[in-house]
């Protein structure tokens, strides 16, 4: 498969790249693992006039903690987050449904920030940002900005990023202490999710006291499983409460159709599985 | 001094001579053949299933950077004839024109339109763009019934009709007098859905001319160099002796290479045109679009039995889609699958009828197994049923019906004689590694626990025929050609051999084999000899490598050639010890003279002194090197037992295989490890199709599934660990007692697993499921049954 034409920079720092986006306008695509852009260019579903890969420049890769706060750079790689410590320590989640992304060739490639930037409702890791209460930092002409996960995404494959600005950095509050789980249903194990579902829960005792659902590919967005989530607020951590709670998981969601599922399967699986996660979080 | 080859080399599993090449990657993949001036070529496509094309204009494309020319249909129509279909399989079949390029419409999404030639692949693909097309829609042709209906839009409308054939088989008994004596008729219907083939090389073209000579060389991704040379010779006009046809290294087939295709054609006619040569190498998305699909077909079979599980009669009444066009074997797949439905069962009467439909998809012809999966699924299905039917064990009725291995030789009702065979022995095999008994206990357990992951067992017991062809069953079937391949062996002078083979590898390791069978004959290293194959010119004679027949028939070609070899090395022997031949003995290479060991001559020196022709026998040719052509007497009969088990989760409809068993008689075996290797690949295909791969088409007749990310190929990480065994009944059919490999596994295994996961689904009221299994739809078919039940049933109860 042949791209189009296309002319390509590679800056070497964000304020480069941020020139750069400026200057190009609506034209310019960013490119940084390459996992999801060039098959779009390849399929000649992508025709950018310029091509700014941001793959060299060392301040958007790594990962830190800042008081409480776990940092990654948007440039860190799939491969990276599943095994850093401090990823694992604060946001459990997020190694845990990395893991399950592509296979081994695509998560050395692929990176955090190109991933929750392309916005595929089918992708894995926006769901689970969404459930992380992230923030994602974006950098443009004018500086730097804060965007909430829940305002990130805005439609399919659209985001709440300007065409000039970059996302530099994700920072996800500690989830230390937190049950998590990444229930993906996939029907061979390179394929996109049917569905998935990013559990987080924190258990006071013998009831849930606080509980966050992502749900993968149940809309043109990621999505939380709100009604869900309030229903499982104080309810007791026992199977029958969880099941009770998972039955609300599809409300509010309008899952696509394809020949791996219809609409009414999705929303069926969202339930099943919301329910399957949320146990094996509790665990 | 000469070397002692103490252990035969057939049965040894031998290291993959061809492997070292492949993964280092000194491989020559047509793709990667470069020569000076190479010009590449892009289709361009139709983007609709069935279109008039009312204006085309490729002008636009030749403005563009890079373009060196650019041509429509009708620019190219002289001097390219419709692409062949080989296998007409009836008198009075519909035979339509195929135009490699369209010139006037337009019959499936990816019907070529417009070809742009350019200094690289990128300019080609850019100009693409530039070329316009105005379409005017026409109905798309779909669905095979309604085609079939007097109103339903036409795909050839100069044909009157959609129907292409009607093929029939009646056998034995009348159907309709075993019928009424039956206690038990069983009727289902049994959908094959369309498959894209997916050899891991896509395909790929190169033609370099001599303009002054009128000489091609065309370098093709294919599995037929041979028959390729004869078509495309026929297509254009070029005279057969100017043509060259090479296969290099050719990454995989399973069928998808065995054809000749328009690209091919339309490469040579761009070269003949331009006097340059030309590139064309496809993309994986335009080969789901234009690289032919396999099965494809609606399957009603009705069983009749006595109430004691005893056969008496089958009746197939298939519809098979042709897709838009015939090519090469389009029509006679169906046909290959004709004889197989009653399969390893004795019975008393078999009526078949297949009517080939014409629909604006992409054409159908040979996908691994061709016609025989299909009839192995409907036959071990309905088996199944039929054992629910009347309660008994589905071994049992198997059992209670085949054919027993004292019964051999055997000619079952669709008339083939089947020469060896032992289903006993592989099934009790087969039943020993599950461990049957434990897993219907388990399952038992389950089911009365109402556990929401239940386990389901699936039988297969089958048999197939391939080993392509005896040319007069051939003539028989209406197929143009014959079934015979060739070998010789050239002894060099150093005591090397190469053995010349007319069987067109790709992925299956004839390098080795071949080099194993000839070693034996010879008495020669292993080491020592090459096989050359897949150039028409190095290997002129051959009728290449498809229906899993190149071991059967081209191996033993090499067998029966080294056999000649030896006879007329005898000859020089003979002469250089002063003996008489018949006083000779042979043995690991060497040629002695019987009770006096000291007097002897290698098979080397041999060909040495033939070399050098100082001392031959008076009147002798000065050669020892022999060449043979086999055509087989009969067919190969492959047959086992595949048992699989799975676990199905009745909440999201996920089937995860726990286990599979497979056993598999293929005769006497060359290379125990290339045997296991095709039966891993052939089950992972078998599987793909019970459980994940469909060509998914719209109402408006585009592909759906038209990358891999919606047409989903299992990968390792999908698939269980597979248990395979074997029993070795050799064939009697050959002199080296094998049978084919290349297609059992992908026959054997569909229906295994399908029968698995309704056998798990049955007590919850569930009797079918369409293939593919997705979780889906077994998530739907568990809810209709639930519906039908009105009622929920105790496994939920218990769950919930």
């Amino acid at each position: 498969m042949i791209p189009p034409a296309f002319d390509y920079v590679r800056p070497a720092s964000v304020d480069e790249a941020v020139r750069t986006l400026a200057d190009a306008g609506e034209d310019a695509k960013v490119l940084a693992g390459g996992q999801s852009l060039l098959p779009l260019l390849r399929l000649r579903l992508a025709f950018p006039e310029l091509v700014v890969d941001v793959g060299r420049i060392p301040e958007l890769r790594g990962i830190r903690e800042d008081a409480g706060t776990l940092v990654i750079g948007a440039m860190t790689s799939h491969h990276d987050v599943i095994r850093d410590p401090l990823v694992r320590r604060h946001a459990g989640l997020l190694a845990a449904a990395t893991a399950t992304v592509a296979d081994p060739a695509v998560r050395h490639r692929g990176t955090l920030g190109g991933s929750l930037a392309h916005a595929d409702p089918a992708g894995d890791l926006p769901a689970v940002v969404l459930a992380l209460d992230a923030t994602l930092i974006a950098v443009g002409p004018d500086g730097q900005r804060a965007i909430p996960a829940r305002e990130f995404f805005v439609d399919y494959l659209q985001t709440a990023l300007r065409p000039d600005e970059l996302l530099v950095r994700v920072e996800i509050p500690s989830t230390e202490g937190w049950g998590f789980h990444y229930e993906k249903f996939q029907r061979v194990a390179q394929a996109w999710a049917v569905v998935g579902v990013a559990a987080l829960v924190r258990r006071d005792d013998g009831h849930l006291a606080e509980s966050r659902i992502g749900l993968t590919n149940m809309g043109s967005t990621p999505l939380r499983a709100t009604s869900t989530e309030a229903a499982l607020t104080g309810a007791d951590a026992e199977p029958g409460a969880v099941a009770r709670a998972a039955e609300a998981a599809a409300e509010g969601t309008h899952p696509s159709s394809d020949p791996s599922g219809s609409p009414e399967y999705r929303a069926h699986l969202a339930r099943v599985l919301t329910r399957r996660a949320v146990l094996a979080a509790l665990e | 001094m000469t070397e002692q080859i103490a252990e035969p080399e057939v049965g040894r599993s031998r290291l993959r001579k061809e492997d070292a090449r492949l993964v280092t990657g000194q491989t020559n993949w047509t793709d990667n053949i470069n020569v000076n001036g190479l010009l590449h070529l892009a289709i361009l496509r139709s983007p609709m299933a069935h279109a008039r094309i009312d204006r085309i204009d490729v002008a636009p494309a030749r403005e563009r950077p890079g373009v060196v020319a650019a041509f429509t249909g009708q620019d190219l129509a002289e001097g390219l004839g419709s692409l062949p279909c080989a296998w007409p399989v009836t008198e009075d079949i519909v035979l339509p024109d195929h135009p490699p390029i369209a010139v006037d419409e337009v019959r499936y999404a990816g019907d070529p339109v417009a070809v742009v030639v350019a200094r690289d692949r990128y300019a080609a693909a850019d100009a693409l763009e530039a070329v316009e097309v105005d379409y005017t829609p026409l109905p798309p042709v779909l669905d095979l019934e309604a085609a079939l209906a007097e109103d339903s839009p036409l795909v050839h409308s100069d044909k009157g009709t959609n129907r292409c054939y009607v093929w029939p088989l009646a056998t034995g008994e009348s159907y309709a007098a075993v019928r009424e004596r039956a206690d038990v008729v069983l009727k289902r219907r049994y959908l094959q859905q369309r498959l894209i083939p997916n050899a891991m090389e896509p395909r790929a073209v190169v033609v370099t001319p001599l303009a002054a000579s009128g000489e091609y060389t065309v370098y093709s991704a294919t599995q037929i160099p041979h028959i390729l040379r004869i078509m495309l010779a026929v297509v254009t006009g070029i005279p057969e002796q100017k043509l060259r046809v090479i296969a290099p290294d050719v990454g995989g087939g399973f069928g998808s290479k065995l054809q000749v295709y328009g690209e091919e054609a339309l490469a040579l006619a761009v070269a003949r045109r331009l006097g340059r040569p030309v590139k064309w190498t496809e993309s994986r998305s335009e080969g789901y679009l234009a690289t032919h699909h396999g099965r494809g077909m609606i399957q009603d079979i009705e069983i009749a039995a006595t109430s004691e599980g005893r056969l008496l009669g089958l009746k197939v009444d298939l519809l098979a889609d042709m897709g838009a066009y015939l090519m090469l074997v389009t029509p006679g797949i169906p046909i290959l699958g004709a004889f197989m439905y009653p399969a390893i069962y004795k019975m008393d009467a078999y009526d078949f009828t297949c009517t080939g439909v014409f629909t604006t998809k992409t054409p159908t012809d040979a996908y691994r197994g061709a016609g025989r999966p299909e009839a192995t699924y409907a036959i071990e299905r309905i088996m199944d049923e039929l054992a629910v039917e009347l309660d008994l064990d589905p071994i049992e009725l198997r059992r209670l019906n085949w054919i027993r291995h004292e019964e051999f030789p055997y000619t079952s009702i669709a008339g083939l004689t089947y020469d060896s065979g032992n289903y006993e022995a592989a099934t009790d095999k087969a039943l020993a590694l599950f461990g049957y008994d434990k897993l219907r206990a388990e399952q038992a357990d389950r089911n009365r626990r109402g556990d929401l992951v239940r386990l389901g067992i699936g039988v297969s017991t089958f048999t197939e025929m391939c080993g392509l062809a005896p040319s007069r069953v051939l003539r028989d079937l209406r197929y143009a050609a014959g079934g015979w391949e060739a070998a010789s062996i050239r002894m060099l002078p150093t005591g090397k051999v190469e053995v010349v083979t007319g069987t067109s590898p790709h992925g299956q390791g004839h390098v080795t084999c071949w080099s194993q069978i000839a070693a034996d004959v010879l008495g020669v290293p292993f080491e020592d000899i090459e096989v050359v194959h897949g150039d028409t010119r190095a290997a002129p004679q051959g009728m290449d490598t498809y229906g899993s027949r190149s071991l059967v028939v081209g191996g033993a070609a090499v067998h029966h050639a080294a056999q000649k070899v030896v006879e007329k090395a005898r000859k020089v022997a003979a002469h250089l010890l002063e003996a008489s031949e018949h006083d000779l003995e042979f043995t690991h290479g060497v040629f002695s003279v019987k009770g006096s060991p000291e007097a002897r001559r290698t098979i080397q020196e041999v060909a040495f002194e033939t070399f050098s022709s100082h001392d031959l026998p008076d009147g002798m040719e000065p050669t020892i090197n022999a060449e043979h052509l086999v055509d087989p007497d009969n067919f190969s009969y492959p047959h086992g037992t595949h048992l699989c088990a799975v676990e199905v989760d009745t909440e999201t409809g996920l089937t995860t295989i726990r286990s599979y068993v497979c056993v598999d008689d293929v005769g006497s075996v060359i290379n125990p490890m290339i045997v296991e290797g095709q039966v891993h690949g052939g089950v992972a295909q078998g599987i793909a199709q019970a459980l994940y791969e469909e060509a998914v088409y719209d109402d408006e007749g585009n592909l759906v599934s038209g990358t891999m990310a919606d047409y989903l190929v299992p990968s390792a990480a999908d698939l269980p660990e597979f248990v395979t065994d074997r029993t070795e009944t050799p064939a009697t059919s050959n002199p080296l007692g094998s049978k084919g490999v290349g297609e059992s596994g992908t026959i054997a295994s569909t229906p295994a697993v399908v029968n698995a996961i309704v056998d798990a689904l049955r007590p919850l009221g569930v009797t079918e499921v369409r293939m593919p299994c997705t979780p889906q739809r077994v998530w739907e078919a568990l809810r209709s049954a639930r519906a039908a039940d009105g009622s929920v049933r105790s496994g939920e109860e218990a769950s919930a």
